[in-house]
């Protein structure tokens, strides 16, 4: 029990961003089941954490009301963007999004309410491990489940085949704004979690390659199971640590080490570390490499 | 209260792929619809699905015109269909294909899922059986659990009709259902289709085995480069001149 204690002293800040970190890479994978590629989901948790914080500071909000409003702004603006974005495909659709986290963060550095490019400052540090954690497990349960309801079985059926499913009766446009939405409203709370813990938000935390980060930790992780992510994000976000552990600094390395794994990934386990633990999708992988060879 | 097709066209750019289309399918019979390659057929299955929108005229279905609704609106209004080039959801299952399928027919609502009621079980396993009672439908009983991409191409035509009759259609559009299929497998797939219209389904189908279609279909429509060329009996289609001259060239011919 002590020397739980003990891990937990030296520890805690790593697991609280795993925590941040997987929850943020689930929020990405409601958009990816149903076969989008977004960008965007860094910056709503950028806006999901400064409209907490601004709660917070600003209006001395609860932090239950103050995370939940963050979500919410985040599920809104989610909403509004992804009604015109999501007639783009692909790569188009990454460059959308893209775009807008780069509004975002623009607009964070010159509004006065947000505290320009210093960032909000003030935050209290508030948010608990347990809190982190209850989230990211009702949003894993909520993801594992909504898979097996009508808007998830539509989403499965747009990322297989678009055309197909929109044959079988799926309102494609609306499916998407739905996952679009949920994602943007899970990595709002994520993001309202992270000011609550940081003591300050800045326009840089929710950039360009936290945004691209989310997407390795899905891809490392897998994406088609909703514990791929959590995967992903928890061996990545842990990687320094463990650098650390084996004698190797942080910086440079930490980074090319991402990337050896990230490719290992791709060539040997194309559904990700998720594949390892599955027992359905075994089959799927190994008719898949037949296939190719 | 057939099926219409009222003087539909449809342009790629400069390619007239469809001019002037007009016929009608009467209800619970079995349409067959033929012609050389690039005459229009699959143009005009997309545009009845709603896959594509036409340019000109428009479709009535059951007295309702089908003019520029989506996909998914068409599919609602008892319309189903299966793919030339066979779109299956490649890494699900067979089972999940046709699971797939039922998106109209199931409720699958997802509150009782997250509160674990009993009611969503039932529903999952009622739903289930249906799917499995479509798979053995088409003779792929024993493929349940395998992944769709495993399965032969003949199979995989026949799990798109499985998916496609699990929207329970009140008409069927099937874009070569059985092309690549060996003569036991199509005979199979012809007991099928008669045995969906004999419960009331209405069939349109584009099919180049000509034995296949002159056999199962009482009215045959003849496309050639986008145009119509004529509407009719098997008897009548086969014997038709402009018909003849269209797969075989005429005697005159300057090829």
């Amino acid at each position: 029990m002590e020397q739980l204690a003990q891990f937990y002293a030296v520890y805690g800040s790593v697991i609280n961003f795993i925590g941040i970190n997987a929850l943020l890479a689930l929020s990405l994978n409601f958009t990816l089941a149903a076969g989008m590629l977004s960008l965007g989901n860094a910056a709503f948790a950028g806006i999901g954490g400064y409209t907490a914080g601004i709660l917070t500071v600003h209006l001395k909000a609860p932090l239950i009301v103050s995370l939940c409003g963050g979500s919410l702004m985040a599920g809104v603006v989610g909403l509004l963007l992804g009604m015109p974005v999501l007639r783009l495909k692909g790569v188009f659709l990454a460059m959308a999004t893209l775009a807008f986290g780069e509004v975002v963060r623009i607009a964070a550095v010159n509004l006065d309410i947000t505290g320009g490019a210093e960032g909000l400052t003030g935050i209290p540090n508030i948010t608990r491990t347990w809190m982190i954690f209850l989230a990211l497990a009702l949003a894993a349960y909520f993801m594992a489940t909504l898979r097996r309801s009508r808007i998830g079985w539509g989403l499965i059926s747009i990322r297989e085949d678009e055309t197909a499913a929109a044959c079988l009766g799926v309102d494609i446009t609306y499916y998407k704004v739905v996952a679009f939405t949920i994602g943007a409203m899970v990595a709002g709370f994520a993001g309202a979690m992270y000011a609550h813990l940081n003591y300050l938000i800045t326009p840089r935390d929710f950039g360009f390659f936290i945004a691209v980060d989310l997407l390795v930790y899905n891809i490392v992780g897998g994406t088609r199971i909703w514990y791929g992510p959590i995967l992903g994000a928890a061996l990545l976000t842990a990687l320094p640590e463990i650098l650390r552990g084996v004698g190797v600094a942080a910086g440079p390395v930490r980074l090319a080490v991402n990337g050896v794994i990230l490719l290992l990934v791709i060539l040997f386990l194309p559904n990700g570390l998720a594949s390892l633990f599955t027992r359905l999708r075994p089959v799927a992988v190994k008719t898949g490499r037949a296939e190719r060879t | 209260m057939n099926l219409s097709v009222d003087n539909i066209s449809r342009s790629f750019g400069g390619v007239q792929a469809l001019m002037d289309v007009s016929f009608e399918v009467e209800l619970g019979t079995i349409h067959g619809l033929i012609g050389p390659n690039g005459a229009g057929k699959t143009t005009l299955i997309n545009i009845l699905s709603g896959v594509l929108p036409p340019t000109h005229g428009q479709v009535l279905y059951q007295g309702l015109s089908l003019h520029h609704l989506p996909a998914h609106q068409v599919a609602a209004l008892g319309v189903a269909r299966t793919f030339q080039n066979i779109r299956l959801f490649p890494t699900m299952t067979c089972l999940e294909n046709v699971q797939a399928g039922q998106h109209l027919t199931a409720e699958r609502p997802l509150m009782p899922r997250l509160l674990r009621l009993p009611s969503a079980g039932r529903e999952d396993r009622e739903l289930e059986e249906r799917a499995r009672d479509n798979l053995v439908r088409v003779g792929l009983g024993d493929r349940a659990s395998h992944p769709a991409r495993s399965l032969s191409y003949g199979e995989r035509r026949r799990l798109e009709i499985a998916r496609a009759l699990a929207l329970n259609p009140s008409l069927l559009l099937l874009d070569e259902p059985v092309a690549g299929m060996r003569r036991g497998e199509a005979a199979e797939v012809a007991d099928l289709i008669r045995s969906l219209v004999q419960g009331g389904m209405t069939i349109l189908l584009i099919e180049h085995n000509m034995a296949f279609v002159m056999e199962i279909c009482s009215c045959i429509t003849v496309l050639n480069f986008g145009r119509v060329i004529t509407t009719g009996s098997p008897d009548a289609v086969r014997r038709h001149r402009d018909v003849i001259e269209a797969y075989l060239g005429s005697e005159r011919g300057d090829a």
